[in-house]
C-alpha cells in the first residue's frame, strides 16, 4: 500500500502531510527513530517513508524483542530443550531464531519436544496435564509481554506446580533507549515513542530523554495516521524550540501506565545487572530475571546451560540495523543470503523486524536503493 | 507479540476470578483479565489483548479502527489471530 487514498481515512492522511511538509519546509533534515518493532511494521506496510518530505528520514530502533535475542541465548534455549524430560514451550517468532548451533525449529526436527503457545499460561497447562514432562517456558518480550509471565509464574507457585519453569529473557525498553543516546555520534533529532509498551510503563519514564539527552519523544499509536501525527508533532516541538515528552496515543495509553502490571512485574522479577542484546552489546539494568522467592520456577537454575557468548556471524549486520546506522538493504547480506526463509540475523525473523519488514513490503519505498525483493 | 490484538469480552470469571471469555474476529478463548481489574469490566466491553492477558481497556471505536488496521497489516495479524486460535499444543 502506497497511495494516501487506501488509507482508511485518506483525508486525515493527506492533512497531515501537508502539514508536514509545511513543517519540514523551514528545518533542517531531520531523523527521528521509531522504538518499537509494530511501528516498524507499519511504517513499511503503509510505504509512510516514500509519503513523507526526503527532509525526514524514519529509522529503525531496537524495539522488537525477538530482534534482540543474543545467539548465546538461543543456544542457551536449545540446550534446555534438549535436556532429558523436558518439553520447551515458546512463542511461534522464536522457533526461527538462529543461534550459534541451531534453531529451536532444527532441535525439534532433531528429536526435542519444542511446541508453540500462545500465552504462558498455556505452557503451565501444559505442565499440569503432564505431571511426567518437565515443561519450561522461554520468556521473551518487554514490558508488554513481561506482566503475563509474572501472573504465570505466581499461579505456578499457588498451585504448586514443580514441573514447570520459565526461561527468562524479558528486557525493559528504557536502557536501550539510553544506551542509543550514549552511543558516540548519535545522530537523532527525535523518538516516536513505543505504543503498547507504554500501556504499561506509561509515559512517565520517558522524561529523561528530553531532560538529559535533549530530545523529544512521541508516543504513537499503530495506524498511519497515528504516526502521520507524532511525527508532526515532533516537527512542532522542534519548530518551536520545545523538548518534551508527548502523547499522542492518549486514548490507549496513560501517564502512569498500568499499575497493576507494573506492581507484578516488582514482585515476580528483579533487574539483571547487565544482558547481552544482539548488536547493542551488553547493557546495564536492561533485563529481568525471576526472583529469588521464585527461584524453584526458574529454569536458568534448574538447568546446566552454556551460557557462552556467541558473536553474531560477520556477514551479519544487525546491530548497525538496530542501531538505526544502516538501512536494512544496505546490510550485506539482506536479500541474498539472509531473507525471512533462511534468516542469518535476528532483524529478517520476526515480521517486526526492521529487516523482514523492508524485505516483504520494501517494493513500496521510493528510498530504496536496490532492486526489488518481494515475497508477499 | 508486541502489537494487542482487541478483543470483545463475552463472558466474565468464566473459570473464576480475573478470567473471561473474549471474541476475536468470531474465535473465542479464554483470557486472564487481572492486569484491567482496578476498574470494573463488563460483557461487550473491548480489551487490547496481549498472549493471553488484557492489558488494557479501549472503547468499541477505537478497538474498530486498531482491528480494521490490523487487518491491513496482513502477516502480523494472521499470526496473531493463528495463535489465538490454536489448542494447546
Amino acid at each position: 500500500m502506497k497511495y494516501v487514498d487506501e488509507f482508511r481515512d485518506p483525508e486525515a492522511a493527506r492533512r497531515l502531510l501537508a502539514d508536514i511538509a509545511d513543517a519540514a519546509a523551514d528545518q533542517p533534515h531531520r531523523k527521528f527513530m521509531e522504538v518499537c518493532g509494530g511501528h516498524t511494521h507499519a511504517i513499511y506496510r503503509h510505504g509512510i517513508e516514500a509519503l513523507l518530505p526526503d527532509s525526514i528520514e524514519l529509522i529503525h530502533g531496537p524495539g522488537c524483542p525477538v530482534c534482540v535475542i543474543p545467539m548465546g541465548r538461543v543456544d542457551d534455549a536449545v540446550a534446555v530443550a534438549c535436556a532429558d524430560g523436558v518439553t520447551m514451550c515458546c512463542f511461534g517468532d522464536m522457533m526461527r531464531v538462529p543461534g550459534g548451533e541451531s534453531t529451536l525449529l532444527e532441535a525439534k526436527a532433531g528429536g526435542a519436544d519444542v511446541r508453540v503457545v500462545y500465552s504462558p499460561l498455556d505452557a503451565l497447562a501444559l505442565a499440569e496435564r503432564n505431571p511426567d514432562r518437565q515443561v519450561v517456558f522461554l520468556a521473551v518480550g518487554f514490558e508488554t509481554t513481561a506482566p503475563s509471565t509474572a501472573v504465570t509464574l505466581l499461579q505456578a507457585r499457588e498451585r504448586n506446580v514443580d514441573n514447570f519453569s520459565v526461561f527468562c529473557n524479558h528486557v525493559t525498553i528504557v536502557p536501550p533507549l539510553k544506551a542509543i543516546l550514549d552511543s558516540p555520534g548519535l545522530d537523532l533529532d527525535g523518538f516516536l515513542g513505543p505504543g503498547h509498551v507504554s500501556t504499561v510503563i506509561g509515559t512517565h519514564p520517558y522524561r529523561f530523554v528530553p531532560a538529559q539527552y535533549g530530545r523529544p519523544l512521541v508516543t504513537a499509536g499503530f495506524e498511519p495516521v497515528d504516526i502521520l501525527q507524532a511525527v508532526l508533532m515532533l516537527l512542532h516541538q522542534l519548530a518551536e524550540g520545545r523538548c518534551e515528552v508527548e502523547n499522542q496515543y492518549r486514548r490507549v495509553v496513560s501517564g502512569a501506565g498500568n499499575s497493576r502490571a507494573l506492581e507484578l512485574l516488582r514482585e515476580v522479577f528483579v533487574v539483571r545487572p547487565h544482558f547481552e542484546w544482539r548488536g547493542l552489546g551488553f547493557i546495564a539494568q536492561s533485563a529481568l530475571a525471576i526472583a529469588p522467592e521464585f527461584a524453584p520456577w526458574d529454569a536458568e537454575l534448574r538447568y546446566d546451560v552454556p551460557g557462552v557468548r556467541v558473536a553474531d556471524p560477520k556477514a551479519c549486520q544487525c546491530g548497525e540495523v538496530l542501531k538505526g546506522a544502516l538501512r536494512p538493504w544496505e546490510c550485506k547480506v539482506f536479500g541474498t543470503a539472509c531473507t525471512p526463509e533462511t534468516p542469518i540475523g535476528t532483524c529478517m525473523v520476526s515480521s517486526e523486524g526492521a529487516c523482514a519488514a523492508y524485505y516483504n513490503y520494501g517494493r513500496y519505498s521510493s528510498r530504496s536503493r536496490i532492486p526489488v525483493h518481494a515475497s508477499t | 507479540m508486541c502489537v494487542g490484538i482487541p478483543a470483545r469480552v463475552v463472558e466474565l470469571e468464566s473459570s473464576g476470578p480475573h478470567t473471561a471469555i473474549v471474541d476475536v474476529d468470531g474465535a473465542q478463548r479464554e483470557v486472564n483479565t487481572v492486569m484491567v481489574d482496578d476498574e470494573p469490566l463488563a460483557v461487550g466491553e473491548w480489551v487490547l489483548l496481549h498472549v493471553g492477558f488484557a492489558m488494557s481497556k479501549i472503547d468499541a471505536a477505537e478497538a474498530a479502527d486498531t482491528l480494521a488496521f490490523m487487518r491491513e497489516l496482513g502477516s502480523v495479524y494472521d499470526e496473531e489471530i493463528e495463535a489465538f486460535t490454536s489448542d494447546l499444543p
